[in-house]
């Protein structure tokens, strides 16, 4: 495709806005490019997704179609899948801007590295997490899941998903560089998702059994917070070391 | 003048000359430690009233699993130094100590599954703190196989050194997630049967072996920061110097 026009025109259009007012228009700016770029690239959209919906159709035939045995498992399985299709579509999150060298020209714009990363962190979470957790209950359903975790399934997923992205962003600004950054990335990535994972089940589970669970969202809704003022920060830093090499 | 020996410390070949100093007493005091507190502890400590001679097991694996958690610390403190003040030492020292602490994260791991066996009755146990060891080894090799994967030394330093921190921070997390969890998840079987206090007749020695594992940490992380400034600098003129003092054969 056309790679550098593409790279021109996003340097430029963010550029206009963030030297013309700060910080704001500009993040829109990219926001709006990026969400472009993803919408129209609609493999990346959803291939996940059907990564997410293949394996777990793969889950039953694996442990057997016991409906009280999935119904034990559904909320483990959902999140770990959630997990890991979030973490393969992470290694593309730089990827592109890296090689057509507008990762470079958004480094060198004049609003922080901080804000650019957050814009491109929300479309990723826009097109793989948000999808992830609208598809979860037809899944659940799939696994036979009670009735009372759907909700805090979907909810535990919204929260939890855009952490996962925001925690990926820094690893795949790491490995941005690397060739063949997959298996990598899986490796330094996985450890720091587990706060995450075991929040997010919990939160299903605790509905599953009776007891309210605002408590476990509460945290989700904390790890989100942190991780939204921190990972970009880590991230931008990783983004410079990335373009340094 | 008082920073002159932090800029000094940047250095390698002088960390490599001053080093050679401290080498010889290092290892003596730690292998000296390690001796007393193994047949103190191993040979002279009372049983245990409950565990019988098993428990001994506790003089390796509670200074192995100290320093797991001390040396990701340190390496990642290193690796900070190094971001903030760009001296190559420190990645050098943060390198080195990434294997250092994964074995020790190993060998926690697994004294603790021996000792699991006549206590618990099975290796392993999804326990809060072995799972939280557990990731912290895989911690560690994140930031091993990451150092290793960049063909530039320079940016293999500073994105493991990145990688470092963001552990780092996460960790406390981690800990207390992993926490949260076990209560949750608490197998009503599973009864760890920790004395609330120990007596001084077994502290001693596990202090002694504790004292010990931190010097022979120290010990082997000189050797293996020496090692790695010799890999790294091999072009210099001192290390061509060095090698040649030691190896007249070679050109």
């Amino acid at each position: 495709m056309c790679s550098e026009s593409v790279a021109v025109a996003k340097g430029g259009q963010a550029q206009e806005a963030g030297v013309s007012a700060g910080a704001g228009p500009g993040f829109m700016a990219l926001l709006r490019t990026e969400l472009l770029l993803a919408i129209r690239r609609r493999a990346d959209i959803v291939n996940p997704l059907l990564f997410f919906v293949t394996v777990l159709a793969m889950m039953p035939l694996g442990i057997g179609p016991d409906p009280e045995m999935l119904a034990r498992m559904a909320p483990g399985l959902i999140w770990v899948m959630a997990l890991l299709a979030t973490l393969l579509s992470q290694e593309s999150l730089f990827r592109g801007d890296y090689e057509d060298g507008s990762l470079e020209q958004i480094s060198l714009l004049p609003q922080p590295l901080y804000f650019a990363v957050l814009a491109k962190v929300a479309v990723h979470w826009l097109v793989t997490g948000l999808p992830l957790a609208v598809l979860s209950p037809l899944l659940g359903l799939m696994l036979n899941l009670p009735a009372a975790g759907y909700l805090p399934l979907v909810i535990s997923l919204l929260l939890g998903t855009a952490s996962l992205s925001l925690i990926g962003a820094v690893g795949a600004a790491l490995t941005v560089a690397l060739q063949r950054p997959g298996l990598l990335l899986a490796l330094i990535i996985m450890p720091l998702y587990v706060p995450v994972l075991i929040f997010g089940t919990g939160t299903v589970q605790a509905a599953l059994d009776g007891y309210a669970y605002s408590a476990q969202l509460a945290v989700l809704g904390a790890i989100l917070a942190a991780a939204a003022a921190l990972a970009p920060l880590a991230a931008a830093g990783a983004i410079r070391i990335s373009l340094d090499h | 003048m008082a920073w002159q020996w932090f800029h000094r410390l940047g250095s390698p070949r002088w960390f490599y000359q001053k080093s050679s100093a401290w080498l010889p007493w290092l290892g003596v005091a730690s292998l000296l430690l390690l001796l007393i507190g193994c047949v103190w502890g191993l040979g002279f400590a009372p049983q245990d009233g409950k565990q019988g001679n098993s428990y001994r097991i506790i003089y390796i694996h509670v200074p192995a699993a100290f320093l797991a958690l001390a040396g990701y610390y340190i390496m990642a403190i290193c690796g900070a130094i190094g971001l903030i003040w760009k001296m190559k030492l420190s990645f050098v020292v943060m390198r080195a100590a990434a294997p250092i602490g994964a074995a020790l994260t190993f060998i926690s791991l697994f004294t603790g599954a021996l000792w699991g066996k006549p206590t618990w009755g099975t290796y392993w146990v999804w326990d809060a703190r072995i799972t939280s060891m557990l990731i912290l080894f895989f911690l560690y090799l994140g930031v091993m196989a990451l150092s290793g994967a960049f063909s530039r030394e320079q940016s293999g330093d500073k994105a493991s050194a990145l990688l470092a921190l963001v552990g780092t921070v996460n960790i406390p997390i981690i800990y207390k997630s992993v926490d949260w969890w076990f209560t949750l998840h608490q197998p009503a079987t599973l009864k760890l049967t920790q004395a609330s206090t120990i007596d001084p007749s077994m502290f001693y020695p596990l202090i002694t072996m504790i004292a010990g594992f931190y010097l022979f940490y120290a010990w082997v992380l000189t050797l293996h920061t020496r090692t790695m400034i010799l890999q790294r600098e091999w072009r210099t003129q001192w290390v061509r110097e060095l090698l040649g003092q030691t190896a007249p054969g070679r050109p």
